[in-house]
Formats: C-alpha cells, sequence, structure tokens
C-alpha cells in the first residue's frame, strides 16, 4: 500500500540517543500497525544505505540507527546529528512502501508443559483454563515478530489475548533452557541460549533459535509471521536427534 | 608462525572495532572496550585499525612466540617484558623467535591492548574478529585465552619498522593522556525528563562506584539511587555502549562493550563516545563523577579526535 504524505510522516519522531544513535519513533505502545511501519522504515533505511550509519535496528515502536558521527558527510558547519536528521527526513518524506509484501511464516514446533514448560499448569490455574485449553489458546494465534533483542536471535512474538497478559515472575529463574517458549504480557519469547529469565515458561521447542554455524545464524526475523504447533515429547526427541 | 600461552591472565580476549550490522538480530556488537588504545596499537605498527588486537584485562598473559614478531601496546601499563625486558608503550618492538612476553604489576588502567604486525590469523565471524564471549563465537573459539592454545601469526617477515617519528609519538601521547580522569562527560538520556531535576542533580553532583560484578557487558555502579518521577513502562528500543540504565533499585548500569542490543529499563544518560576509552580503563572499585555536555560539543570532540587519528594513518 503506497500511502499519504500525512500518514507516513505524521507522529514519527527523531530523537538522538547520545552522540552515535538517532531513534525514529513510530508510536509508544506494543501495536501490530506501529509494529508494521516500524519495521518496513527499518527496511527502507537498509535500502537507503545512508553513509555512516551502522546498524539498523527495528523494536516495538521505533527504529534505532547507530551511526559513526565521524563517517557522517557533512554539508558546511552542520553536525553529524544535524546531517543524519536531514538525510533520515528526505529519506521519511519520499514515497516508501508500508507494505511488507508476503512475509514468511514459520510453524515452530513445542512440546508444551512438565520438565518443558514447568509454568504451564500455574499460569492455567490463574485463568481458570485446563492445561490443554491454554496449549489450543497458545497454538491457536498466528504471532508476529516485533522485534529481535536481549541476545542472539531471541524473538519478541505477539499479541495474544488478553488471557495471556499475565506479569513476568518476581523471581527470575536463574537459568532457562535454550528453546525455552515463554510468555508474559501477551508476548511470547523463545529463549535462544541458556540464560537467567523471568518469563513464565509454558514449553520447548527442538530448534535452534540461533546458530552461529548456520549460514542464516538467526532463524527468525522482525516482522516474521509464527505459529506454534504442539509435539509430544517423543517427537521433541526424534527432532533433536535428527536435527530438524 | 604461533604463539603459545603459557598463562592466560585474567581475562584475554580478541577485539577489534565490533561486530556491527547484526543488531537487528540481536547480536551483540562486542569489540574492543577501549576503541581508542586498540586503534593506537595497530597504527603505530602500521596496521589497519580493524585488525584484532589482544584485550588485555587487569592482570596480563605470559606468550611464547615461536617466531620473531614485532608487537605494540597501548592503553593500561600492565609492565609488559620480553624476556625480562621492559617493552614501552606505543613503540614498535621485536621479538626474537622463543622469547617470552609477559605482563606484571598493574601500573595504571584497567585494559591493554597488544597489537602483533601484520595481525592475528583469527577467522571472523558475521565480518568480525570481535570475541562474543556470552554467545560463544568469534576471536578465538568464542572465548578468552586458556593456557595451552596456540595463537596464529598472519604473516611473518613483515619489514620491522624501526620506530615512530617523534611528532607520532607526540600525537599519540596525546590521546593516551585522554584516557586518564574520573570524569565522565554525558548527554541527556532517552528517559532524562522522567527523573526530574532531584535524580538529575543527583546522578550530576554525587560519586558512583563501579562495582565487582562489571565486566565488559556493562558497569554497575553504586551511590545515590535514582528515582524516576513516573512508573510509566518503557519499551524495549535500541540501547547504545554508554547508554546508563536505571533498573528499579535506583543503581545505574553502564552499558559497554558486549552489551545486549535492546534495554528496556529507563535510561537517564548517554556517555559522550569520546569518554568510552577512559570509562573502560576504569577499574572496579574506582568512582566516577559525571557532567554534563551539549550535543554539539560532544560531536566535536569526537572529530577533532577522529583528526588527529587520521593523520596516524600510515600512507599507503
Amino acid at each position: 500500500m503506497r500511502v499519504s504524505e500525512p500518514s507516513r510522516t505524521a507522529g514519527v519522531r527523531l530523537l538522538a540517543s547520545g552522540d552515535q544513535c538517532l531513534i525514529v519513533e513510530f508510536g509508544r505502545t506494543i501495536d501490530l500497525g506501529i509494529n508494521r511501519r516500524a519495521c518496513a522504515f527499518a527496511r527502507r533505511l537498509t535500502t537507503a544505505a545512508l553513509s555512516g550509519v551502522t546498524d539498523i535496528v527495528p523494536s516495538f515502536s521505533s527504529v534505532g540507527l547507530h551511526y559513526r558521527a565521524a563517517a557522517v558527510p557533512l554539508q558546511g558547519e552542520e553536525s553529524p546529528l544535524a546531517a543524519l536528521r536531514r538525510a533520515v527526513e528526505a529519506v521519511l518524506a519520499a514515497p516508501w512502501d508500508m507494505d511488507e509484501g508476503a512475509t514468511r511464516l514459520l510453524e515452530i514446533p513445542v512440546c508444551y508443559g512438565d520438565d518443558f514448560g514447568p509454568d504451564l499448569d500455574e499460569v492455567a490455574q490463574i485463568r481458570g483454563l485446563g492445561r490443554d485449553e491454554l496449549i489450543r489458546l497458545h497454538t491457536a494465534t498466528t504471532g508476529r515478530v516485533f522485534m529481535i533483542g536481549f541476545a542472539p536471535g531471541h524473538p519478541y512474538i505477539g499479541l495474544w489475548d488478553e488471557r495471556f497478559a499475565i506479569s513476568r515472575r518476581s523471581t527470575p529463574r536463574t537459568l532457562v533452557p535454550a528453546g525455552t517458549v515463554a510468555i508474559a504480557n501477551r508476548l511470547s519469547v523463545v529463549y535462544s541460549f541458556d540464560v537467567p529469565g523471568g518469563w513464565n515458561l509454558i514449553g520447548r521447542t527442538p530448534w535452534a533459535m540461533f546458530d552461529a554455524k548456520r549460514t542464516a545464524p538467526c532463524l527468525l526475523r522482525p516482522g516474521d509471521s509464527v505459529r506454534f504447533v504442539a509435539i509430544t515429547p517423543a517427537e521433541f526427541a526424534a527432532m533433536q536427534r535428527t536435527g530438524s | 608462525m604461533t604463539v603459545e600461552v603459557l598463562k592466560p591472565g585474567l581475562f584475554s580476549s580478541f577485539q577489534d572495532l565490533g561486530r556491527t550490522g547484526h543488531q537487528h538480530l540481536g547480536i551483540s556488537v562486542s569489540g574492543a572496550m577501549d576503541e581508542l588504545s586498540h586503534r593506537l596499537a595497530n597504527l603505530v605498527l602500521g596496521n589497519d585499525e580493524r585488525e584484532a588486537t589482544l584485550e588485555i584485562t587487569l592482570m596480563g598473559p605470559t606468550l611464547r612466540f615461536a617466531v620473531q614478531a614485532t608487537v605494540a601496546w597501548c592503553g593500561a601499563d600492565l609492565s609488559p617484558a620480553i624476556d625480562g625486558t621492559p617493552v614501552p608503550r606505543a613503540t614498535p618492538t621485536p621479538v626474537p623467535a622463543g622469547a617470552t612476553l609477559q605482563f606484571g604489576k598493574r601500573l595504571s588502567g584497567m585494559r591493554a591492548y597488544l597489537a602483533v604486525r601484520g595481525g592475528f590469523a583469527l577467522a571472523p565471524v558475521m565480518g568480525s574478529t570481535s570475541t562474543y564471549a556470552r554467545a560463544g563465537f568469534g576471536g578465538y573459539e568464542g572465548r578468552a585465552l586458556r593456557k595451552g592454545d596456540v595463537l596464529g601469526l598472519k604473516s611473518r617477515g613483515l619489514p620491522g619498522i624501526a620506530s615512530v617519528s617523534p611528532g607520532t609519538a607526540a600525537a599519540v601521547q596525546r590521546l593516551h593522556d585522554e584516557l586518564s580522569g574520573l570524569t565522565i562527560r554525558v548527554l541527556p538520556g532517552r528517559e532524562w525528563e522522567q527523573f526530574g531535576a532531584g535524580a538529575q542533580q543527583t546522578l550530576l553532583s554525587h560519586p558512583y562506584r563501579i562495582a565487582a560484578q562489571s565486566d565488559r557487558m556493562g558497569y554497575r555502579l553504586e551511590g545515590q539511587a535514582l528515582e524516576r518521577s513516573t512508573t510509566d513502562d518503557v519499551l524495549s528500543e535500541a540501547v547504545c555502549f554508554g547508554t546508563m540504565q536505571v533498573p528499579p533499585d535506583g543503581q545505574p548500569i553502564v552499558l559497554m562493550a558486549e552489551r545486549q542490543t535492546t534495554g528496556g529499563y529507563p535510561k537517564i544518560v548517554q556517555v559522550a563516545s569520546v569518554d568510552l576509552p577512559r570509562l573502560a580503563q576504569r577499574a572496579p572499585g574506582e568512582s566516577l563523577r559525571f557532567v554534563l555536555i551539549a550535543m554539539e560539543k560532544a560531536q566535536a570532540l569526537l572529530l577533532a579526535r577522529e583528526r588527529v587519528l587520521r593523520t596516524l594513518i600510515p600512507a599507503v
């Protein structure tokens, strides 16, 4: 969808985050529409390949542009920030495609409950649901990868309905195994490494979210669609063995 | 063409200018904590500044060179010596085949950067030879050095450099002098306004001590708690080298080289990039003072330093 001038730039704010990062803010809430705009603009910026910009990092509602101040081309006496702001405003104002085109849909196998997801029963109980019903609800939603952060390949996926609006745990676990699927605040994450974590653990996938040896080390990218598919412990073991 | 690690030191890891271009996938930039010293160590040897150097923390390693090489170091003075003869800072120094380079007593700073003429032989991962220890890749097998590791050198027989010119030596010394001091210049962070005048004043008028649990990922600071005047959630977004986050306990954390790519704690200030090398040379137990500067000033200082560094790049 090509959009008209006002909605493309409306409400967009360019804000410095220190002397070598510029944040392009599209909103301040976790919202599918805002995130689509942010991801689309991140792609547009990638194509624009502005001099001095080293990283383009979309998050829930903004895009962070990391730059090397000394590598930004300057006009006259302007500062690198002023020059980059001018360049980004030009990209923002020129027509850019807010349509993501074809997004990938990945179906991620998950073994729910028991040792794979020790918090499943507690979450179900809080919500007054049976564990099978909770699993059904979790696998019924096609989520969107809002962003990758926290650790390599660690996705934030959403949005589930209000029944998944539960807080993180008051005391984080000291170790969450890689592959663990966890929920909080209507979002799901998949831990890509063995790390401490405070989310509610409901299952585990045999798939690696990150493997530095793969051609594409991260399984997921911002903007991907994700559906979780329930598997049995036997299937989990088989997939882990074959690595597929 | 190898160097054997007889003792690894406290935490010695290969670093370069960082693994940029992959932060949207959650991959940390990593890279040298003190980028200035890393660059200087390479430049005085005539290396490209992107060559990996060995970042050496507090207690240095003992390395035996199987072949002749030329080395230089910058940053913290950890008393390096070749077969007992001290090696001066920022000075190309030949290491005879079979000789041992040993680090000793810490005289200043926190991190030394050791470069070898021609570079260390390391396989880049995602375009960088920086060690990303938490993810276990990059540098030498994705980790800090261990006893018995054997490091490769890229090339031998490069013409040695007799010495650096007096002009270069003076410029290097002036840049090195910028590493000392406990005052760190900062810019308002993304949530600066949310902290209110009270917390802003507190941060700028009290010392903050670097806690023992500080590492390449972040410096935890201890001091007067910083309270935000709102309880609004902050959405996770891109964070930077030098972002100062304030978790609910009010004790700030400054994100360093091996930081995560995004963060959801309120960001009170951002360390001016020009002072990141100085911060990286401060050790746990030292107390910092923060002073606010303007954006234009921060960027002008960066550009001025860059101009000096460019004069040091050897003519091709």
